[in-house]
């Protein structure tokens, strides 16, 4: 016996070689592709300087391989504690957050006066901020990999994380908003010289609690229901969660001015329940509940303002951003008119003009980038994400426990859902709001819960793809054995 | 520096970053398609005490007959696949269980599939409300057929070459 079981999506096609070629961890794979990642950051840096100082330093290189350094620590963080996982996220991601340090970097660079900018330090500004942030999330993602075992236990905290997630959405809202408002939206907190966004962890928070819960309920929820206009319809009892949801997510919407926040966890909620109940008609209740809610709060603006005045301000912008383009509609119209100006190729990297942008590096950064690289550019960087989404669905589909599933499934949704929001923003398909594009934005908030938002999909990855022995070393038995008791011997625990 | 340079660079740039995402595609393609799988099967169980010099050649004879997945047909996980090979396979709602079932008719410790001399077995782990091998209920250790249903609860599973 001595042929190991494997559910890893890895070629066997001789099927008797034990272990070796059937549990291919791919953590090699991982790693080239790292390095062509962090090659990628480093031709970016260069061409920034050939751009804008009209050569390349000799320490061009020194943010890519810091960043290098970085990943490779989670490389091999994850060699030692989740090697079955997938080979694609990382780097993936890796790209994502060099490209993002290497813009930020480029508006440093812009903004700095033209005799300093050759002198300026490879660490200063918001680029080198935004190092200093990526290696704590990167620590904190490698520490979840090492408490987090198996992913399954953290199904326990699940009304604990629950609560905490709660109160993590609502306490920017009740808070002054001396403390927690910037730019209209109340979303922060704001200690010191630091501003948290507490929603940003509160997703991850509430996406456990969405998982177990629907685990519990799923039964009910799919089974018990009436059948009206050939759609299955839940009953109203049934319904209570989601309407509560619902209604936590429109309070988000008027006391912290946040569409995007609110269309984020309300998404997520409708879609782990569909993910679990396999129903349709939740996410058309979702869609018409959401858009219900949209409208009326537009509809609420216009006639009695109060909480409501922000977004009505922010639905007329979208509608037309021409009809003030020098003041309210002043930062889309200057996003527009910056993909317009990048076209399909883009003025190259350090080539644009990014700095008039307001916020360019929060919220717009999808537009200063899109203006140097071009939709070319741009939809390479949309594939990426498609790319990390899907990898974190295939785990979802490939995981042996519906919580796993759930959780991974809700996870990548929320990351694809977060970039739709953002980018659709951005280019005027749905209203404006003030959403961080994951990984990219400069901020410390969004990319340690991203980063820990990748760690879970890892450790759910590797979950997914672990021979079922329980790791490669006891895939070979020795052979020739006594036959296995059928009696007697225990449930088999896969834990690691 | 020459617009030549920067116009290399900028172009070089955006094909680095496609060629960046396709390799990243060629990396995961074998598993972006979940129904083209059959190409990654795992040698089945195979008699015990076969050495393993020969380990490749026992497994490809008996290939054509042996299990080689367990496909879940129905219930909450329909379409998970688990790719056969020595171990058992627990079943049943505990955590800990190989295939995690979340389903009200099913015990914590349900079932088990165990190999042997390249047949699975099916064994009944005192659960409350039993093991159905196709309309059967299964009492002790029972050889199970390829393509005939095991039924725990809303779930059903199959052993599939």
């Amino acid at each position: 016996m001595t042929v190991a079981a494997t559910p890893a999506p890895s070629p066997a096609t001789t099927g008797g070689q034990s272990g070796v070629r059937l549990a291919r961890s791919r953590r090699n794979a991982e790693l080239s592709l790292l390095l062509l990642a962090m090659v990628l950051v480093a031709a970016y840096g260069a061409t920034v300087e050939a751009n804008l100082l009209d050569t390349v330093t000799p320490d061009f290189w020194m943010p890519a391989a810091a960043l290098g350094a970085v990943f490779l620590g989670l490389h091999l963080v994850i060699r030692f504690l989740a090697p079955f996982a997938d080979p694609a996220l990382l780097p993936a991601v890796a790209l994502l957050n060099g490209l993002g340090v290497g813009f930020l970097r480029r508006i440093d660079l812009g903004e700095a006066p033209v005799a300093d900018r050759e002198t300026l330090a490879v660490f200063a500004g918001i680029g080198g901020r935004q190092l200093a942030w990526t290696l704590a999330a990167v620590i904190l993602a490698a520490g979840l990999l090492a408490i987090m075992r198996d992913h399954r236990s953290v199904s326990r905290y699940a009304y604990t994380l629950g609560l905490a997630g709660i109160v993590l959405v609502m306490l920017p809202a009740v808070l002054p908003s001396s403390i927690s408002e910037i730019n209209g939206a109340k979303l922060w907190i704001r200690v010191g010289g630091f501003s948290i966004q507490p929603g940003e962890f509160a997703k991850l928070a509430l996406l456990v609690f969405f998982a177990y819960y629907l685990v519990r309920k799923r039964e009910v929820l799919s089974l018990a229901s009436r059948r009206f206009l050939g759609i299955d319809f839940p009953r109203g009892r049934d319904l209570g969660p989601v309407v509560g949801v619902w209604l936590i997510s429109l309070l988000v919407l008027v006391f912290e001015k946040d569409l995007g926040t609110s269309l984020l966890y309300f998404g997520m909620f409708v879609v782990t329940l569909y993910i679990a109940t396999e129903r349709v008609s939740w996410l058309l209740i979702g869609l018409v509940l959401f858009f219900g809610g949209a409208y009326l709060a537009y509809v609420l603006g216009s006639t009695v303002g109060g909480p409501f005045a922000n977004f009505y301000v922010r639905a007329e912008i979208w509608l037309d951003p021409f009809a003030d383009p020098t003041d309210k509609g002043y930062q889309l119209v200057q996003g527009l008119l910056a993909l317009g100006t990048g076209g399909l190729f883009g003025t190259g990297p350090g080539g644009g003009q990014p700095d008039i942008l307001p916020e360019v590096q929060n919220d717009f950064i999808f537009a200063g980038i899109g203006e140097e690289i071009g939709l070319f550019g741009l939809s390479a960087l949309l594939v990426v994400y498609l790319l990390i989404v899907e990898r974190g669905l295939r785990a979802a589909l490939a995981v042996r426990d519906s919580f796993g599933k759930l959780l991974a499934g809700g996870l990548a949704f929320t990351l694809g859902l977060q970039v739709f929001v953002i980018a659709g923003g951005i280019s005027k398909l749905i209203p404006l709001t003030g959403q961080t594009t994951p990984f990219l934005s400069a901020g410390g908030s969004s990319l340690m819960a991203n980063w820990l938002l990748i760690g879970v999909l890892l450790r759910v990855s590797d979950g997914a793809r672990r021979p079922v022995t329980g790791g490669a070393g006891k895939a070979s038995r020795p052979a020739g054995g006594p036959p296995e008791q059928l009696h007697g011997a225990p449930t088999e625990v896969i834990k690691p | 520096m020459p617009e030549l340079v920067i116009t290399v660079a900028r172009f070089g740039f955006l094909i680095l970053l496609w060629i960046f995402v396709f390799t990243v595609v060629g990396v995961i393609r074998r598993d972006l398609f979940a129904g083209a799988r059959s190409g990654r099967l795992v040698a089945a169980p195979r008699a015990v005490g076969a050495s393993t010099g020969q380990a490749a050649k026992p497994a490809k004879v008996k290939r054509g007959r042996a299990a080689h997945q367990l496909v879940v047909t129905a219930g909450q996980l329909a379409g998970t696949r688990i790719t056969l090979g020595e171990a058992q396979i627990a079943i049943g709602r505990a955590e800990d269980s190989t295939l995690v079932i979340t389903d009200d008719y099913a015990s914590a410790r349900h079932a088990r599939l165990v190999p042997r001399d390249g047949q699975w077995f099916v064994e009944d782990l005192g659960s409350t409300n039993g093991t159905y091998l196709d309309r059967a209920k299964v009492t002790g250790p029972t050889p199970v057929p390829l393509g005939v249903p095991i039924r725990i609860g809303r779930t059903s599973l199959e052993l599939r070459p």
